[in-house]
């Protein structure tokens, strides 16, 4: 390993199978502990954006608040429908969870340390393909998401499953284009080394003060990072992006007939880690991973030892507060804006970028023919502009054409008021109270008031 | 293959949990019987027929996952490309142009017919 960059590939997969066991427990702890946390934190901090307290009741600040919930929860009753599939549907919030956690199994949390007299990297175990893992397991839980939509058999299930699957899978592009950008600049799909490359780049002397420039790849690839914090909103279904749960139109979406005991808490669960593992990629792939920030790296300690963990959980923090911002701060999308968004922005916009900034590294290899190059990024330009022009012009007038013909019809209707095809009863029509009218009385159904069943 | 132990170990962790949570939701709670609980919810109303085997869909789905595995399959030949980008040079850069131009006249196809428009 080297001192100054932390633990590349090799440092891995020396373990022993207790240290193993040691770490995927402390994995599995914290992201339990972490969604504990995180419901509250997001009810306390939302709750303080929109000028009211939030959960105050249970132990201090309301902190154990998550605790009595899901206490609550298992103590609820399980409700299985008699129509559901029963193996997809006891299966469904397996398949969503089990992904969930892995995904974070490749997450580094700091440099190497001594445990237990083993020398070690923070980290459960690197592959040469981990970031690769990550989006393989986020495939895996829309697996989940399908199969305990169909396996409900009931129809808001089924939409809010399919819904949510299309959803998941479009932004998974974009998430997965917005990630080439970083592999171009780090030359490795392994996640320790991706943190290696972003440790500490020259400096600039201002004043006698040595500051360092960012080496951050969320400012060198500033593209890639926005369109990536568009997508892990996306891809986690999160406000703006909450289709799945569209309450007024689904109910629950995919999770509906899951009623509120454990098999339920289980989608919460995974709803919660998912979000983290996004964060934590996040801060792998753009934000410096574990290595402090600029203030705090002044400190020759800092990126030692345990101190990292540290840093890397501040950082998830201020991610994951990101996330609750966004939610206090933006309404829900509609499903074609949010679809449209997704395939015909960003996906042509992380394209145009990836080759426009492989095109700029190949200019800075030596012996690269400049001119040629030049050319071939102009063609990329000049065709994607063409495209998107091409494009846009033809929907646009199309979409004019529709709403002419929508008005023309409405001017139509306006001058027949008889059959005009809005949905207004006739004034004349004998009014049902309950009570039929003479002559009809042996059949009539009783009505029963609400409330008295 | 010692880097894939860990994972295996937080895997069987993970779905020993989930397994242990889901089967032991029915003994948890209180049982009370009711016949219009064991519905479908459909807001109280009685609940749809549901075919057997899933019934149809709408076909804005299919070709949202068509498009989807025409996408990703690009994105799985853009990692190894990027990865390699430095050893490759122009003329990885030049193959890559050319694989994605190929992949844009798919794409705006089906941009031009309308298999991008939701509605």
């Amino acid at each position: 390993m080297n001192p100054t960059t932390g633990p590349t590939l090799v440092d891995f997969g020396h373990d022993p199978l207790w240290l193993s066991i040691i770490k995927a427990v402390f994995i599995f702890v914290v992201l339990m502990l972490g969604v504990l946390f995180g419901v509250w934190f997001e009810r306390k901090l939302i709750s303080r954006m929109q000028h009211r307290y939030g959960p105050n009741r249970a132990g201090k600040f309301g902190l154990l608040q998550s605790v009595a919930d899901g206490l609550k929860m298992g103590l609820k009753e399980d409700i299985m429908p008699r129509t559901v599939d029963k193996v997809v549907y006891l299966l469904a919030p397996v398949i969503i969870a089990v992904p969930a956690f892995l995904a974070f199994s490749v997450m580094p949390f700091g440099p190497m340390v001594s445990i237990f007299g083993v020398e070690t990297p923070l980290q459960l175990t690197d592959l040469p393909v981990a970031v690769l893992l990550v989006l393989a397991m986020a495939s895996i839980g829309v697996y989940g998401i399908v199969l305990a939509g169909w396996g409900s058999r009931s129809p808001y299930a089924i939409l809010g499953g399919l819904r949510s699957s299309a959803q998941v899978v479009s932004y998974e592009i974009a998430m997965g284009l917005s990630f080439v950008a970083v592999f171009l600049a780090a030359g490795t799909l392994s996640t320790s080394e991706i943190v290696a490359k972003q440790a500490g780049g020259g400096t600039w002397d201002v004043f006698g003060l040595e500051i360092p420039q960012p080496s951050w790849y969320a400012i060198s690839l500033l593209p890639s990072f926005l369109i990536y914090a568009i997508t892990m909103l996306g891809e986690t279904n999160r406000v703006p992006f909450d289709l799945p749960e569209g309450e007024g139109e689904l109910v629950g979406g995919f999770h509906t007939e899951y009623s509120s005991s454990l098999k339920f808490a289980m989608f919460m669960l995974a709803e919660y880690v998912n979000v983290f593992t996004v964060s934590g990629v996040a801060i792998t792939l753009f934000l410096g991973g574990w290595r402090a920030p600029w203030p705090i790296s002044i400190w020759e300690g800092a990126n030692t030892g345990w101190w990292p963990m540290l840093w890397f959980f501040i950082k998830l923090v201020l991610v994951f507060a990101f996330f609750v911002w966004v939610r206090a701060s933006l309404p829900r999308v509609r499903y074609d804006q949010l679809m449209a968004f997704g395939w015909k922005v960003l996906i042509p916009l992380n394209l145009a970028w990836i080759l426009l900034y492989a095109t700029l590294k190949a200019l800075r290899v030596p012996e690269s023919n400049k001119a040629f190059i030049l050319t071939l990024g102009a063609i990329i330009v000049v065709g994607g502009l063409a495209i998107w022009f091409r494009f846009d012009t033809l929907l646009q007038r199309r979409r004019e054409a529709k709403a002419a013909q929508i008005e023309e019809e409405f001017e139509q209707l306006r001058e027949e008021p008889e059959a005009g095809g809005f949905p207004v009863p006739p004034l004349d029509l004998p009014h049902y109270h309950g009570v039929l009218p003479a002559g009809q009385a042996s059949t009539a159904v009783k009505e029963v008031t609400s409330g008295s069943n | 293959m010692e880097l894939y132990v860990p994972i295996l170990v937080l895997a069987v962790l993970a779905a020993g949990f989930a397994a242990f949570s889901v089967s032991i939701a029915p003994f948890t709670g209180p049982k009370r019987w009711n016949r219009a609980k064991l519905d479908a919810y459909e807001c109280g109303i009685e609940p749809t027929p549901q075919p057997v085997g899933g019934g149809r869909f709408p076909l804005k789905y299919m070709i949202t996952a068509m498009l989807f595995i025409v996408f990703d399959i690009e994105i799985i030949f853009l990692y190894p490309w990027a990865v390699a980008f430095d050893s490759l040079g122009l003329f990885g850069l030049v193959e890559m142009v050319l694989f994605i131009v190929t992949v844009l006249v798919a794409y705006a196809y089906v941009w031009r017919r309308r298999g991008l428009d939701w509605d």
